[in-house]
């Protein structure tokens, strides 16, 4: 039953990733758009995001759940040491949230919509930001609770070159899933354009930015390079992970919009995989060098037992109900919406 | 301010913050489900507007509800990772189901809010009481888990080390279920008068009299019927209380001596330092029934609790006046709606009982907040009843109020801007929802 948990740990991380990512990486979008299309680019984001954007977000509840309840020494130390970048995610997780709701909900239109509008761009960006910084950060080996002072208790924890590179880096992934995904959204052929244009900014991006990661890295002395090559799951996972970036663009530039969001799934899937899969069951890497692992650092049995059933039973209620409205949505979404 | 109570602070403002939200995302489905219905019924167009009305302010409070929800699963750990450390496995339990309970409420509003004209209609209106039930399942299962923390249940404690752990145990501990319907029947409550008080405020302003008259027709009902059996919940959880947590119902009564048939204080302010209350009327014997049910039964006052475990009393007493102050004010006109209700009385004839529900608007809330203030108040020092100290739970990050600043901003501004976008719904009624008297024949 441990590891049907830490599945489904994997699993929310990973949708939360993709589903939650996508819905970040619209505000993104929005955000590289020019004033001139905004409202359109605006529209077609609702329409593609709004009945399934509350379902995304569940997924961080998911997981953090998973983690307090089976992992509880995990994320407790992750709540002490990174409870700055934490705050700041939560902070922008309120202002996304209300600003996105707000914007379309209120009954009157006017210069209000500027300040929602503004609020929902910014928080799109600071909130993957800081999941990828705190993400980085656990694994950063940075967390040091032997520290006395403020600074390096709380501050440099999370505050490093390669930390901050992996936020980026997060923001880039989800323009580039954003960017993929709302190709299929338009009917309008100069729209189709734009959108690719910006999935290619995305993705030339994250490659760059990627790139900045490993030179992070090496200069903190992180063996990102040993963790993603050094075995062959990883080097497996990014082989597949390129020739299917090759694919997707392949496939785009043959009009083709619903294959290559898979492949966009696909490629995050791989990246989550070669990042974790040499590090698990640590997730939790400190200064010392010590590590917090799933298999050691967990509740008590019986706890994991009823954990995993609650998933379980969960997913029966939940995915049938999901799967229905993603199919519901995606069929009419060239309809329109009624309110 | 010190950095536990800073912690204590930022918590009590964003479970303060939470519950308004939290209510009326759990209360607000059944009545679009009861106008939904009618519609559905009668084709009178009125009423699917009212549902499309509601439902645009519950889409407002739910996103509002879902991200201040998302943020104190989050606070639990930062500002308390002691306490989550131990107490995380053993009362996680209805936290894992919550998960699929909200996470199923968030589906099923995808399908209602979007779903006009898209489904059966059936279908629809399906949706939107799952909205509701599993809503109401949420809120239950996340007051079973505060439940534990006043009466832990399913582990041994010994010598510093949880054992033993049984999480189902956990949740169904001995306060989980008069919590449960104490906190379920206020939700109905609140928001029942609530949502009565404005549109009745609309009515008075002589707006849209049948959308309004409607509207209030529905959430009175419920509020008022809720209001009605509350007492009985509330006598059960004093019940409760005062077997469980003896030092809670003497903060709560301004207790300070035990004595046989203890008198039921009512009002006054509580002298801390000389162990008596100032002013105050006291009933004789009153408090000895309602805690045991026995005019001439002990009641366990303060002084047999030793003084390092006593909650704060003046707080905890002066909460618990005003939640069930504004109860009995609540029931009071619940009674005389119903009765005006049953007389067929024309409820525009009776303006006074219309600017009754207009003045009873916040009182609900107000109730529910000083109800959570007995609670968590009441509870301390403990942050697990008997066992963990919220002291000793907190945070070692030092600065936790200038989070604790940042979050009163964010809130404060965020109860703004929903009054303000709520203003603008009410206002805009005339324009959206209500359509006049002859249009709305031809459409029917």
């Amino acid at each position: 039953m441990l590891y049907v948990v830490i599945v489904y740990l994997w699993a929310a991380i990973l949708l939360y990733l993709v589903m939650g990512g996508a819905d970040f990486g619209a505000g993104i979008i929005e955000f590289f758009t020019s004033e001139r299309n905004r409202k359109r680019t605006r529209k077609t984001l609702y329409q593609a995001i709004g009945p399934i954007w509350e379902a995304n977000h569940m997924w961080l509840i998911i997981a953090i759940v998973i983690l307090f309840v089976g992992f509880p020494a995990i994320y407790s130390t992750m709540s002490v040491y990174l409870h700055i970048p934490l705050t700041i995610m939560l902070l922008g997780i309120i202002a996304r949230g209300t600003a996105f709701t707000f914007r379309h909900y209120d009954a009157v239109v006017d210069e209000m919509q500027t300040i929602y509008n503004r609020i929902f761009i910014w928080s799109s960006f600071i909130t993957p930001l800081f999941l990828g910084i705190i993400a980085a950060s656990a694994v950063s080996g940075h967390i040091n609770p032997q520290a006395t002072d403020f600074l390096s208790a709380y501050v440099f924890s999370w505050l490093s070159w390669f930390s901050v590179s992996v936020g980026f880096f997060t923001v880039a992934i989800c323009g580039f899933l954003a960017a993929i995904y709302i190709i299929g959204e338009t009917e309008n052929e100069l729209d189709k354009l734009r959108f690719r244009r910006k999935a290619l900014i995305m993705n030339i991006a994250a490659v760059v930015l990627g790139a900045i990661v490993f030179v992070a890295a090496y200069f903190e002395g992180i063996p990102l390079l040993n963790w993603v090559f050094g075995n062959a799951v990883g080097v497996i996972a990014i082989a597949a992970a390129t020739i299917s970036l090759v694919l997707l663009w392949y496939l785009i530039d043959k009009g083709q919009t619903r294959l290559p969001r898979v492949l966009a799934g696909f490629q995050v899937t791989m990246i989550l995989l070669t990042t974790t899969y040499r590090h698990f069951p640590n997730i939790v890497v400190l200064e010392n060098g010590q590590y917090l692992s799933l298999l050691e650092h967990r509740g008590h049995d019986k706890t994991i037992e009823a954990l995993g059933l609650a998933l379980l039973l969960g997913s029966i209620l939940i995915l049938p109900a999901l799967f229905y409205l993603i199919y519901s949505f995606q069929k009419k979404a060239a309809s329109g919406i009624e309110h | 301010m010190d950095n536990l109570f800073a912690a204590r602070s930022q918590m009590a403002l964003s479970l303060g913050f939470h519950i308004v939200f939290a209510c009326i995302g759990m209360v607000m489905p059944f009545f679009m489900a009861v106008a939904h219905f009618y519609w559905l019924r009668t084709k009178n167009i009125l009423f699917k507007n009212i549902t499309k009305a509601w439902s645009k302010g519950v889409a407002i409070f739910f996103a509002t509800g879902a991200v201040s929800g998302t943020v104190l699963s989050f606070e639990l750990g930062l500002l308390w990772p002691e306490f989550m450390k131990h107490a995380g496995p053993i009362f996680g339990m209805p936290f894992s189901l919550e998960g699929t309970a909200f996470f199923i409420e968030a589906i099923a509003l995808g399908f209602f809010l979007y779903g006009w004209g898209r489904f059966n209609p059936w279908f629809h209106w399906v949706t939107g009481v799952i909205v509701g039930i599993s809503g109401l399942v949420s809120g239950i299962l996340v007051v079973a888990a505060n439940a534990w923390m006043n009466s832990p249940a399913g582990f041994d404690y010994i010598n510093g080390e949880y054992t033993n752990i049984d999480p189902i145990a956990a949740m169904f501990n001995d306060a989980w279920f008069s919590q449960a319907l104490h906190m379920s029947i206020a939700a109905f409550v609140a928001t029942g008068f609530a949502v009565a008080g404005v549109h009745a405020l609309m009515m008075l302003k002589g707006k849209n009299i049948e959308f309004h008259r409607k509207s209030f027709k529905i959430a009175a009902i419920f509020g008022t019927v809720a209001a009605l059996i509350q007492p009985l919940s509330g006598d059960i959880s004093a019940k409760d209380v005062a077997e469980r947590q003896p030092a809670k119902l003497a903060a709560m009564e301004a207790h300070f001596k035990t004595e046989k048939s203890a008198p039921l204080i009512l009002g006054g302010i509580p002298d801390e330092e000389n162990q008596k209350v100032d002013y105050a009327i006291k009933l004789s014997g009153f408090l000895s029934f309602l805690a045991h049910g026995d005019f001439d039964a002990e009641v366990t006052g303060l002084d047999r609790i030793p003084k390092e475990d006593h909650p704060p009393v003046a707080v905890t007493h002066y909460a618990f006046q005003i939640m069930v102050g504004l109860g009995m004010v609540m029931m009071f006109i619940a009674v005389l709606y119903l009765f005006s209700l049953w007389k067929k009385k024309n409820l525009l004839d009776q303006r006074w009982l219309l600017w009754l529900f207009v003045i009873a608007t916040p009182m609900g809330f107000i109730a529910v907040e000083a109800g959570w203030t007995v609670t968590e108040v009441g509870r301390q020092p403990w942050i697990i009843h008997g066992v963990m100290r919220t002291a000793d739970a907190v945070t070692p990050m030092p600065g936790i109020v200038y989070s604790f600043y940042i979050f009163t901003a964010v809130y404060l501004s965020l109860s703004l801007v929903v009054i303000f976008m709520l203003y603008r719904q009410i206002r805009m009624v005339d324009k959206l929802y209500d359509i006049p008297e002859e249009q709305h024949h031809l459409k029917r």
